[in-house]
């Protein structure tokens, strides 16, 4: 697939001596919805804001649909819509006005229908004259993406969309992230929340420290670096692991009455069979039994604190 | 999509949008110069101007109108332009203007072209309210338009600096108040620097100001204290050097970005 944003030796070192980014190179497809994933102050943000010519890079190029954001950042900025971490929209201005602001802005040609259709995309359309100080915060949140949208951008940048949303809220932006991505928009978003990303992301990135670690479709990546458990519930619990079960990674848990073992998903032979085999031959009989995937989640903070652990 | 030269939308939204700030206060800016002018009248018209009858051959009620539009059109346009492009960074919206297609020149046109259409609005305001006390008869109205216009563009960018350069309200007020003002009121506003001792003439001198003042009064009475062709020439070097500085602020991203 055809890369739409290319980033290349990107650096970010801010006044104060903070290395924000270093040596990021990334790729971003083409129609995909991808995840950056990091801690705080991994630099995901800098990111972002150094692609939408909101903070200038140390060193490094990027190139947005081919034009380079800085000597042809026309072209570059005017296919891109950002939805900034921070709520901030013109406090005085109504819901309307904001986003065809944002429209004209953009160098787009005032289209009145457009912008109804934005807003009542995102549930604003009767709050249209209203004054955006007067609107909750969730309202805020969406009318900035509505001045996101407003210019018909082919790339769409989510900085935490759903910090302090609720879940009904969430739910609705999840699936605008959808609609978006089915006509063809490229969605580059962050989060905190990881299920988020392991549902809506084709691909994931993670950024710590400001360097990216992973870049990976997401089921690769879950099958690669994923973990998936059985857990055996025992009729009887037990003191030790009985002998004779050496081959298999065997855990005993909750005081001796669950047996857990840990496989990975790559390999052909999970050795489940065998093992249940072996177990019925040695007589431990169990009452229940589940497999268990580790979340993205817990991939995440593995990758995480291992690159933390391997710094210090 | 093809790439745009000028990037007109996108300056006539934000001049439309500043223009909109202004109208939300419509009243006040209409009644505050029509209020502060008939003051003007009775302090320094009708209390003063008993005993100062005449200034150049002017009386003295018509000679303080030229003075008195400056004054305001320098306190406006640097208020309007510092604050237009001040707020945005005080909260955070100026991230859209910097994320947009739009470049430094087209900026710089929409905000201070804005404030200066304030400006320049503001004073014929004035003007109106002046002549219902003294009877106004303007010489030269095309170079009065001509002075008026540049004024108000060169202080609207220099407010324009002031608004990005300040990192807070109190720098914003800073420079109108300790630099403008004294300037303004040396400047020759209710005065001829005639009439000051010969010293204290020479010092006015190095005040750009007086300049400002006396090229605008020549419009209107067609005698000034300085000469009009030199009054024209330091207006535009004013305005040249504003423009030079707008110009490195954007090359540098200074006070603008990371
Ligand atoms: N304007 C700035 N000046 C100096 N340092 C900054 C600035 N902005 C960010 N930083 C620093 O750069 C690093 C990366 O910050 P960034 O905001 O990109 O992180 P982030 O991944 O978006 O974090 P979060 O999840 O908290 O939003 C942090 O150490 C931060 O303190
Ligand atoms: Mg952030």
């Amino acid at each position: 697939m055809r890369a739409i944003i290319s980033i290349s030796g990107l650096t970010k070192t801010y006044a104060s001596g903070q290395h924000a980014l270093k040596n990021v190179n990334l790729e971003i497809r083409e129609g995909e919805i991808f995840a950056l994933l990091g801690p705080n102050g991994a630099g995901k943000t800098t990111l972002i804001s150094i692609i939408c010519g909101i903070v200038t890079a140390s060193s490094g190029t990027v190139l947005v649909d081919g034009h380079d954001i800085v000597t042809d950042y026309r072209a570059a900025r005017s296919r891109i819509g950002l939805v900034p971490q921070e709520l901030v929209a013109d406090a005085f201005e109504t819901v309307r006005a904001t986003a065809g602001f944002s429209r004209g802005l953009f160098g787009r040609a005032p289209n009145p229908g457009y912008v109804e259709s934005v807003l009542r995309d995102l549930s604003l359309w009767d709050r249209r004259n209203d004054i955006i100080m007067t609107l909750s915060g969730g309202m805020k949140r969406r009318v900035m993406i509505a001045k996101a949208l407003s210019h018909e951008p082919r790339i769409l940048f989510l900085d935490e969309p759903t910090a302090g949303v609720d879940v009904e809220l969430r739910r609705d932006m999840w699936a605008l992230v959808r609609r978006l991505r089915d006509s063809g928009v490229t969605i580059i978003l962050t989060t905190h929340y990881i299920d988020e990303a392991e549902e809506m992301a084709d691909r994931i990135g993670v950024i710590s420290q400001g360097e990216l670690i992973v870049v990976e479709d997401k089921i690769r990546l879950m099958r690669k670096l994923g973990k998936k458990q059985l857990t055996l519930h025992l009729q009887d619990p037990m003191a030790s692991i009985p002998a004779g079960l050496e081959a298999w990674k065997l855990a005993l848990n909750a005081g001796g009455s669950e047996l857990e073992y840990t496989f990975d998903t790559n390999e052909e032979q999970t050795g489940i069979p065998a093992l249940l085999r072996r177990l019925s031959e040695l007589g431990v009989a169990f009452k229940d039994l589940h497999t268990r995937q580790s979340s993205l989640e817990e991939i995440f903070v593995n990758l995480v604190s291992e690159r933390k652990g391997f710094r210090q | 999509m093809r790439a745009i030269a000028f990037n007109r939308h996108g300056v006539w939204a934000i001049y439309r949008f500043e223009l909109a700030r202004f109208l939300r206060t419509l009243l006040q800016s209409v009644l505050t110069p029509v209020i502060t002018t008939s003051l003007y009248f009775v302090v320094f018209g009708a209390a003063i101007g008993a005993r100062m009858t005449e200034v150049d051959g002017v009386p003295y009620g018509a000679f303080i109108v030229p003075g008195l539009i400056m004054l305001s059109v320098f306190m406006e346009s640097i208020s309007n332009a510092s604050f237009g492009i001040h707020f945005p960074k005080f909260t955070g919206t100026i991230f859209e203007l910097l994320s947009a297609p739009v470049s430094a020149f087209e900026i710089v046109l929409a905000y201070v072209g804005a404030a200066a259409t304030k400006s320049v609005g503001l004073a014929l305001i004035i003007l109106a309210t002046a002549s219902v006390f003294v009877p106004i008869h303007i010489l030269h109205p095309f170079w009065m338009v001509a002075f008026l216009v540049l004024t108000a563009i060169t202080f609207c960018l220099f407010g324009f600096i002031i608004g990005i350069w300040a990192r807070n309200w109190e720098q914003m007020q800073i420079v109108p108040m300790l630099i403008v003002t004294p300037l303004t009121f040396l400047g020759g506003a209710f005065y001829s620097i005639d009439m000051l001792p010969p010293a204290w003439r020479t010092v006015t001198l190095f005040n750009p100001v007086v300049y400002l003042i006396s090229g605008f009064r020549w419009t209107f009475f067609g005698s000034a204290d300085v000469d009009v062709g030199t009054s024209l020439g330091m207006t535009l070097v004013f305005l040249l050097t504003c423009l030079a500085l707008v110009a490195m602020i954007f090359r540098t991203g200074y006070r603008l970005k990371n």
